[in-house]
């Protein structure tokens, strides 16, 4: 069991306290997922020349500071480092390559969560509750959002098994449910060419659905191409800079509810996480059909 | 009838479930609301007097399972299993039903107003269901007996391995299960789902814009032959 949580906000005014917003979305999926939690964050996109970095350190007292200096004298470039905890946003217009790689190279200790013009990850194991006040989740301003809260069945509980995982930049995906074909998928990706952080079946999922975009599938194809290759239960959303998408298995053995309303979509794994939102009651409230994907825009 | 109220926002389900587990002659005909379900999963489950529960928005899982004698009303949408294991008595939601919605019910009526889900009166077992819009892939999987009433359509799959249930369709069936085939309507059964049809609220359909289906009794007993539908 995990609990899902997206919410994409319509009305420009509300942006500012989309994190006030979903908290009690995100609190209310902690039976369905009380060992981790994550969240995908999108805000407006930054310069076109830059990328922000998502970095996660697994020791509480890293010098995210020291770190931003090193950076600038370094390489010779600009930067800006924002950090929360154990958790620090690096805005650079380097390349990506080239700051994976000399992140790499001077802090291996350090995990890098995402690379993008508009999306932040944070995801730490501990209650949604915990992990939500570490990073201060609800004082987030932003477009759109892409929560998870993890029961873990079948990987260890570690920050970096938990969700969102991505693909290439600005794409995220979380998962309830479980694949049994994870394992077979892996060794298959491997095969062309994809590496793997993690053992996590969602990952292979995620694997799975990068490769299918990198040889030319459109998300809806890719999602074709999933319904084919992937054995299992899945509830599916994933978000990209501009919208959110949700899918659910064929079997519909994994829930999802949505409501959408003028001034927002959220979408959940069960109603009690919607039940707080502003003016729920006038909400078109429903199900996803399985085998169905459903996108909704910025 | 004396209404008592409870809200779930100050009262914790465990006590409104208990309130409604005491002695039967103490709530029958009584009136219960209960305020704010919120989506709470449990909300009056294994009820057992002759009192009449309206909850006033959107249930969780399981809500109303193993009903007996009650009458619940679900205002909203219900999650899944509704009406699981119901043994008599009457649940009614509303809005939507998601999976599994009356699921192995032994007796009385599960009305849904909206869609149900996939595997909508799975392993029914004697209950009665009259589905107002579409039910999800499915359902009626190995229904044993009782009548399930869809105006809407069926998806993929209805009543695989069916027993003895009669399955009444005014809609399309996407495709039907593994032994389940089209019937002809008896005087009988059209009387059935005509009564059903006034029950639920429906008494302006007519009984004639339905198709009937049921099972063909060919997988009653392993057959060598039949190996491969199995």
């Amino acid at each position: 069991m995990c609990g899902i949580v997206g919410l994409l906000v319509r009305n420009p005014k509300l942006r500012d306290s989309i994190g006030e917003l979903m908290m009690p979305m995100l609190i209310g999926m902690t039976e369905r997922g009380p060992d981790s939690a994550g969240m995908a964050m999108f805000t407006a996109p930054v310069a076109a020349d830059a990328r922000k970095f998502s970095l996660f350190s697994g020791a509480p007292d890293f010098n995210w500071a020291k770190l931003g200096h090193h950076f600038e004298t370094h390489l010779s470039i600009k930067a800006t480092v924002e950090s929360k905890a154990n958790h620090a946003v690096l805005t650079t217009t380097l390349e990506p390559a080239t700051v994976k790689a000399w992140v790499n190279e001077h802090y291996p200790q350090l995990h890098l969560l995402s690379v993008g013009q508009s999306m932040d990850i944070y995801k730490d194991i501990g209650t949604p509750q915990q992990v939500a006040d570490r990073y201060d989740f609800k004082n987030f301003k932003g477009t759109h959002l892409v929560g998870h809260t993890r029961m873990a069945t079948e990987s260890a509980v570690t920050p970096a098994h938990a969700h969102p995982f991505t693909a290439g930049e600005d794409w995220c995906l979380v998962h309830n449910g479980s694949l049994s074909n994870a394992h077979s998928l892996r060794r298959k990706l491997e095969k062309e060419g994809i590496n793997f952080e993690t053992d996590n079946d969602t990952e292979a999922a995620c694997r799975f659905l990068q490769w299918r975009m990198r040889e030319g599938d459109d998300l809806k194809t890719a999602l074709n191409h999933g319904f084919e290759e992937l054995d299992g239960f899945y509830t599916l959303l994933m978000g990209t800079s501009t919208e959110l998408a949700l899918v659910r298995d064929p079997y519909g053995c994994k829930p999802a509810i949505i409501a959408e309303h003028d001034d927002y979509v959220a979408i959940a794994s069960e109603f009690r996480s919607l039940a707080h939102l502003p003016d729920i009651k006038n909400a078109k409230v429903f199900e996803p059909s399985p085998k169905e994907m459903y996108v909704w825009k910025l | 009838m004396e209404t008592l109220k409870f809200d779930l926002d100050t009262k914790p389900l465990r006590e409104v479930n208990q309130f409604l587990h005491g002695d039967a002659g103490s709530l029958n005909g009584k009136k219960v609301v209960i305020e704010n379900p919120n989506g709470a999963h449990n909300v009056a489950v294994g009820l057992k007097a002759d009192v009449d529960v309206t909850i006033k928005g959107h249930a969780g899982y399981y809500a109303a399972g193993m009903n007996q004698i009650a009458k619940v009303t679900i205002e909203g949408s219900a999650g899944s299993g509704v009406a699981e294991n119901m043994m008599s008595g009457v649940v009614h939601v509303k809005g939507f039903a998601s999976n599994a919605a009356g699921a192995t019910a032994n007796g009385g009526l599960l009305i849904i107003d909206g869609d149900a889900g996939l595997r909508c009166g799975i392993a029914l077992k004697g209950a009665d269901i009259v589905v107002g819009g579409s039910v999800g892939s499915f359902s009626a999987f190995m229904a044993q007996a009782g009548n399930f009433v869809i105006l809407g359509d069926a998806g993929d799959g209805l009543g695989d391995s069916i027993y003895e249930a009669k399955l009444f369709v005014r809609g399309t069936v996407k495709s039907l299960g593994a032994d389940c085939e089209e019937k002809t309507m008896n005087a009988e059964d059209k009387q059935i789902l005509a009564d059903l049809l006034k029950k639920s609220g429906h008494a302006d359909v007519s009984p004639d814009s339905f198709k009937q289906y049921g099972s063909a009794r060919t997988l009653y007993h392993f057959h060598v032959d039949n190996a491969g539908a199995y």
